[in-house]
């Protein structure tokens, strides 16, 4: 079994695949890196860097996109 | 058509170098369904739509993006930063919603107060001086205050927005002296965000000479929301179609419309 840790996703604590990238959690999430805006610790990763990215226990992970708003 | 003629002559809107058909912004809010949404935003006319940023809700179907819902080609898409109270937080949202890659236009909003979503001028004049340092287009949501105005422009902002009345309230233009004022002082174009309620209020407001009108609740609230989009757009274009007709002057006494003389003994 692969080992886990805990990061924050949007204010929730997940499990992960330690050592999985921000990309790698978006497709656990089922989530299109074209849709949404990552930001790691408050450091926005553009989409490339997504791939090269690693998250660690306890990380903040903000996942945004567009709704609707005035 | 005389109408037709008069708004040819009129000067596109253009704002941070870039150029739109319409005087008219919509948002994408409180909208009872997506498709009511698109056909209102569609009669509207509006080329420049404003959504919010937000976090994705993980439990539910992406299908909750508005960009599910509203061809970004068509429309040029305007972030807001609702919802924020303070500049680091309107700082971090603007720098989000420019990672989604559509533009570096932001409607910066720093609210100051709960009941009134009126803005905290201080906190907004600070988020507008790091954002337009870090090359954003920014469109501020102010108050009808010329000084904050003024001040707004001299940040760099590409456009002030003072409101008509409180966000979501519908009470129309409560200042036209102000608005009037802040559109004769600055040069950047101003836009009126917020408090419209009905057409009759959009006309008034254009009349004003502003330059355009951005608006959400009075279409999305409406019964019929995409015929008070319609009804929206002839409002912008009449308002200003009157405007740089030149209304008569007002009087305090009449004055017959027809001769005096001829009259039979």
């Amino acid at each position: 079994m692969t080992e886990t840790i805990d990061v924050v996703v949007n204010g929730e604590r997940r499990p992960v695949a330690r050592d999985a990238t921000l990309l790698e959690l978006l497709r656990s999430l089922a989530l299109d890196p074209r849709a949404v805006v990552v930001e790691h610790n408050r450091r926005i990763v553009r989409r490339p860097a997504l791939g090269d990215v690693r998250v660690a226990e306890g990380d903040a992970i903000e996942l945004v996109h567009f709704v609707g708003g005035g | 058509m005389t109408t037709a003629v008069e708004l040819a002559q009129d000067t596109p809107l253009t704002i941070g170098g870039r150029t739109f058909q319409s005087r008219l912004m919509v948002g994408t809010g409180k909208y009872r369904d997506n498709d009511t949404m698109g056909r209102a935003i569609e009669a509207s006319g509006a080329d420049i739509v404003t959504v919010a940023v937000r976090r994705v809700n993980l439990d539910r179907t992406k299908e909750e993006g508005i960009l599910y819902h509203l061809e970004p080609k068509k429309y040029f898409l305007l972030a807001n930063t609702a919802g924020c109270f303070t500049a680091e937080d309107a700082v971090r949202y603007a720098r989000l919603a420019r990672e989604a890659g559509f533009n570096e236009f932001v409607k910066l909003e720093v609210i100051g107060d709960q009941e009134t979503l009126l803005p905290d001028v201080q906190g907004l004049l600070e988020a507008a001086r790091t954002l337009v340092r870090e090359g954003f287009k920014v469109l501020a949501y102010t108050n009808e205050d010329l000084v904050i105005a003024l001040r707004l422009e001299d940040a760099g902002c590409a456009a002030v927005m003072p409101l008509a009345s409180p966000i979501g309230s519908g009470l129309g233009l409560l200042n036209p002296f102000s608005v009037r004022t802040i559109k004769r002082r600055l040069q950047v174009p101003v836009i009126v965000d917020a408090g419209v309620g009905t057409a009759s209020d959009a006309c008034v407001t254009m009349e004003q000479g502003v330059d355009g009108i951005l608006m959400n609740t009075a279409l999305a609230a409406a019964r019929d929301p995409v015929a008070m989009a319609h009804a929206m757009r002839l409002a912008v274009e009449a308002g200003r179609a009157a405007f740089l007709a030149g209304r008569m002057p007002r009087r305090e006494v009449a004055l017959p419309s027809s001769p005096a003389e001829g009259m039979l003994d």
